[in-house]
C-alpha cells in the first residue's frame, strides 16, 4: 500500500514539474526572443535598445537558459511565478482573485451535468422504448458535438435577449450564474453520461442482476439496488477527462458571457502573451489536474472491493474526451 | 436484456416496441445518410466555393447591411452588408482544410510515436509515455492557445497548434495496439519463421494495429473542427476580412440582440458538420468492432 501511495504521489510530482518545464521551453526558450513577446508588435521597432535590456534584465533573458530555468523553477517550487508582465501583479495573487468565481461556475455546472449524465443513463435503462432508448444513448453525443461557443449565444439569444428571463452579460446578483452554469454543463456532461449509458448496460446484462431476477426482484428494484450503485462508479475514471472539459469549456464560457474567472484570466493572458501569468496558469491546471487523478486512484480501491485485492493494478483511464 | 423484455409481455409494451423498430428501420440508416450528405456538401463548400454561390464573400453593399435571411442571401446579411451564406461556404475551406492539416498531424506523428513506445518498449517507451502524460494533464485546448500565442495567430498555426496538442491521444492508442498485436501467435510465427524485426512490425504488426487509431482519427475529425472554430472565436486565427467558420460566429456576437442571424445560422451550419462527423465515426467505430 505504502509503495502504492509512494508511486502515485512520484508521478503526480512528476507531471506538475514536467509542466512547467514544457512550459518554459514553450515560453522562454522557443521564441528566438522572449523580450519581443512583451511587447506590442506594432511599437516593437519604436522601443529603444536601453529598455530591451533592461526588460531583459528584470525577465533574466540575460542570463544563460539553463540558469533561468533553475532560477525560474527554484521561485516556482515554493510557490513563486513572479509578476503578470501585463498589471504587474503577484501571479499566484492574480490567480487567486479569479478562482472563488471560476470554482463556483465549475462546481456548480460539474453537479448539474452529474445529475443530467444520470439523469439521461438511468432513462435509457429503465425505458422498454427501443425509440426512446436510442434517442438518449444520441443525446450525449449531440451535447459533445455542439461548440460551447454556440451553446452560450443560443441560451443568451433565448433566454436573455427573447425571454428576458436571465441577465445577458456580467456576474452581478445570482442570476446571472444561471446561463453560464447550464452552457458549460451541457458540453461538461456529454463524456459522462456516455459513459455511464454503457455501463448501466453492461452491468444489466450481468450475472447478479440475473440473480436478482431469479429471486424475484422487480425492475425498478433491481435498477436501484443493484445497477446504480456498481454502474457509478467508473465515472470516477474520467475525472481528469471532466476536469480538462471544465477548464476548457469555462475559458469559452466566460468569455462569452463575461465573466470574471480563470477562464477569462487564461484568454487575457494569452492574447497579451503575459509569459509569467500564462506559465503560472498552466502550471496551476495540470497540478490541478495531477492532484485529481491522485485522488481518484487512491479513492477508487477504496470504494471498489474487486481492486482492493489487485491494488498493483492501475485504475484504467479512459482516453480523453472529444471537447475542444 | 432478453429477460426483462420477456418478463413484462404487454400488448401495449408489444405494440410500441414495433412501432419503434419500423420507424428505426426506416430512421436509422437515413440519419446516417443524411449525415454523409451534410459532410459532402461542407467539403463541397470547401473545395470548390464557386460552384455553390457567385457572391464575393468580401464585398458587401452598404445599403443591404443587417438584412435578414432571404430569399436572396439564404442567411441575410451583416453589418457591411456582406452576405452570410456565402461566407459562410469560403469560410469552410478555411475550417476545414486546417482541421484536415491538424488530424493528419495528430494521426501521423501519434502513430509513429506510439509505434516506437509499444514496438521498441523499455527505456523509450517510459520516456515516450511520461511524456504523454504530461501532455494529456493539459488541457487540449489550453496547449493549444499557448502554442498559437508562441507561434503567432494564424489559420495554419492553429491547424499545427490542434495537431500537437492531440498527439499525445493518438500515440496512446497506437502504443496499446502495438502491445496487443505484438502479443499475438502470428506475429511470434513471423519472429519464429525468421523473418526480421523491422518486416515483421512493418507487415504484421502496423497493418493490425492501425485499425482503432483511424476509428480516433475519425471521432478527431469532429473535436478538431471544435477546436479550430473555438480557437477562431477567440480571435487567435484568421485576421477579420477572413471568412472562418469560429471567426463569423464571434463577428457577430456584438448585434446578438438585434441582429441574431448573424451569430447563430453559421454557427448551426458549423454545429451541423461536427454532429454529422460524429454520428459517421460512431457507424465506422461498429464496424471495427465487428
Amino acid at each position: 500500500m505504502l509503495r502504492y501511495l509512494a508511486l502515485k504521489v512520484g508521478r503526480a510530482l512528476f507531471v506538475v514539474w514536467a509542466a512547467f518545464t514544457v512550459t518554459f521551453v514553450l515560453l522562454f526558450v522557443l521564441p528566438a526572443d522572449p523580450v519581443d513577446l512583451l511587447f506590442d508588435p506594432a511599437e516593437l521597432n519604436t522601443i529603444p535598445e536601453h529598455v530591451r535590456e533592461q526588460v531583459a534584465a528584470s525577465y533574466g533573458f540575460d542570463q544563460p537558459v539553463i540558469v533561468q530555468y533553475l532560477d525560474r523553477l527554484g521561485h516556482a517550487a515554493v510557490g513563486d511565478f513572479g509578476t503578470s508582465a501585463q498589471s504587474g501583479r503577484d501571479v499566484v495573487q492574480a490567480i487567486g482573485a479569479v478562482l472563488p468565481s471560476s470554482l463556483l461556475l465549475a462546481v456548480g455546472s460539474l453537479l448539474l451535468a452529474i445529475v443530467a449524465a444520470f439523469g439521461i443513463a438511468l432513462a435509457a435503462t429503465v425505458t422498454r422504448l427501443r425509440w426512446l432508448r436510442d434517442l438518449l444513448e444520441a443525446l450525449p453525443t449531440a451535447s459533445v458535438s455542439v461548440p460551447v461557443f454556440m451553446v452560450g449565444i443560443l441560451l443568451l439569444q433565448l433566454f436573455s435577449f427573447q425571454l428576458g428571463w436571465f441577465p445577458s452579460f456580467g456576474d452581478s446578483g445570482p442570476l446571472s450564474i444561471v446561463l453560464p452554469l447550464v452552457a458549460l454543463a451541457i458540453p461538461v456532461s456529454g463524456p459522462i453520461a456516455q459513459l455511464l449509458v454503457r455501463s448501466f448496460a453492461d452491468e444489466f446484462g450481468s450475472g447478479y442482476v440475473t440473480t436478482s431476477w431469479a429471486k424475484g426482484a422487480t425492475r425498478s428494484r433491481i435498477i436501484v439496488g443493484d445497477v446504480l450503485r456498481n454502474a457509478s462508479l467508473p465515472a470516477l475514471t474520467i475525472a481528469g477527462v471532466t476536469f480538462g472539459n471544465l477548464i476548457a469549456g469555462a475559458v469559452i464560457t466566460e468569455t462569452v458571457f463575461a465573466r470574471a474567472g480563470i477562464g477569462r484570466l487564461t484568454q487575457n493572458a494569452i492574447s497579451t502573451l503575459d509569459i509569467p501569468l500564462v506559465q503560472g496558469i498552466v502550471v496551476f491546471v495540470a497540478a490541478s489536474f495531477a492532484v485529481i487523478n491522485l485522488a481518484v486512484d487512491l479513492v477508487y480501491p477504496l470504494l471498489d472491493p474487486r481492486l482492493r485485492a489487485s491494488i498493483q493494478r492501475p485504475v484504467a483511464r479512459q482516453p480523453r474526451g472529444a471537447l475542444a | 436484456m432478453s429477460i426483462a423484455l420477456d418478463s413484462a409481455p404487454s400488448a401495449l409494451g408489444e405494440a410500441l416496441r414495433s412501432a419503434g423498430h419500423g420507424l428505426l428501420g426506416v430512421l436509422r440508416q437515413p440519419v446516417l445518410l443524411l449525415a454523409w450528405i451534410v459532410v459532402v456538401v461542407a467539403l463541397g463548400w470547401a473545395v470548390a466555393p464557386g460552384f455553390f454561390t457567385s457572391v464575393s464573400p468580401y464585398e458587401g453593399d452598404p445599403a443591404q447591411s443587417f438584412a435578414p435571411p432571404s430569399a436572396e442571401h439564404l442567411f441575410g446579411t451583416d453589418r457591411l452588408g456582406r452576405d452570410l451564406f456565402s461566407r459562410s461556404i469560403h469560410g469552410a475551406g478555411t475550417t476545414l482544410s486546417a482541421t484536415l492539416l491538424a488530424v493528419l498531424l495528430a494521426l501521423g506523428v501519434g502513430t509513429v510515436v506510439g509505434l516506437v513506445a509499444g514496438a521498441v518498449g523499455g527505456v523509450a517507451d517510459t520516456i515516450i509515455m511520461r511524456v504523454v502524460d504530461v501532455l494529456l494533464s493539459i488541457p487540449s485546448l489550453l496547449l493549444a492557445m499557448v502554442i498559437v500565442a508562441v507561434l503567432g495567430y494564424s489559420t495554419d498555426n492553429i491547424a499545427l497548434a490542434v495537431g500537437i496538442s492531440s498527439i499525445a491521444a493518438f500515440a496512446r492508442v497506437m502504443r496499446s495496439e502495438v502491445i496487443g498485436v505484438i502479443r499475438t501467435d502470428y506475429v511470434k510465427a513471423a519472429r519464429g519463421s525468421g523473418t526480421r524485426g523491422a518486416a515483421v512490425v512493418l507487415r504484421h504488426v502496423v497493418p493490425n494495429a492501425l485499425g482503432p487509431v483511424l476509428a480516433l482519427a475519425a471521432l478527431e475529425v469532429g473535436s478538431a473542427i471544435l477546436a479550430v472554430a473555438s480557437l477562431g472565436f477567440l480571435g487567435y486565427g484568421a485576421p477579420p476580412p477572413e471568412p472562418e467558420w469560429g471567426l463569423l460566429v464571434a463577428e457577430g456576437r456584438d448585434f446578438l440582440a438585434t441582429h441574431p442571424w448573424i451569430s447563430i445560422l453559421p454557427g448551426i451550419a458549423l454545429a451541423l458538420v461536427v454532429i454529422a462527423t460524429h454520428r459517421i465515426s460512431t457507424s465506422f467505430r461498429k464496424d471495427h468492432r465487428r
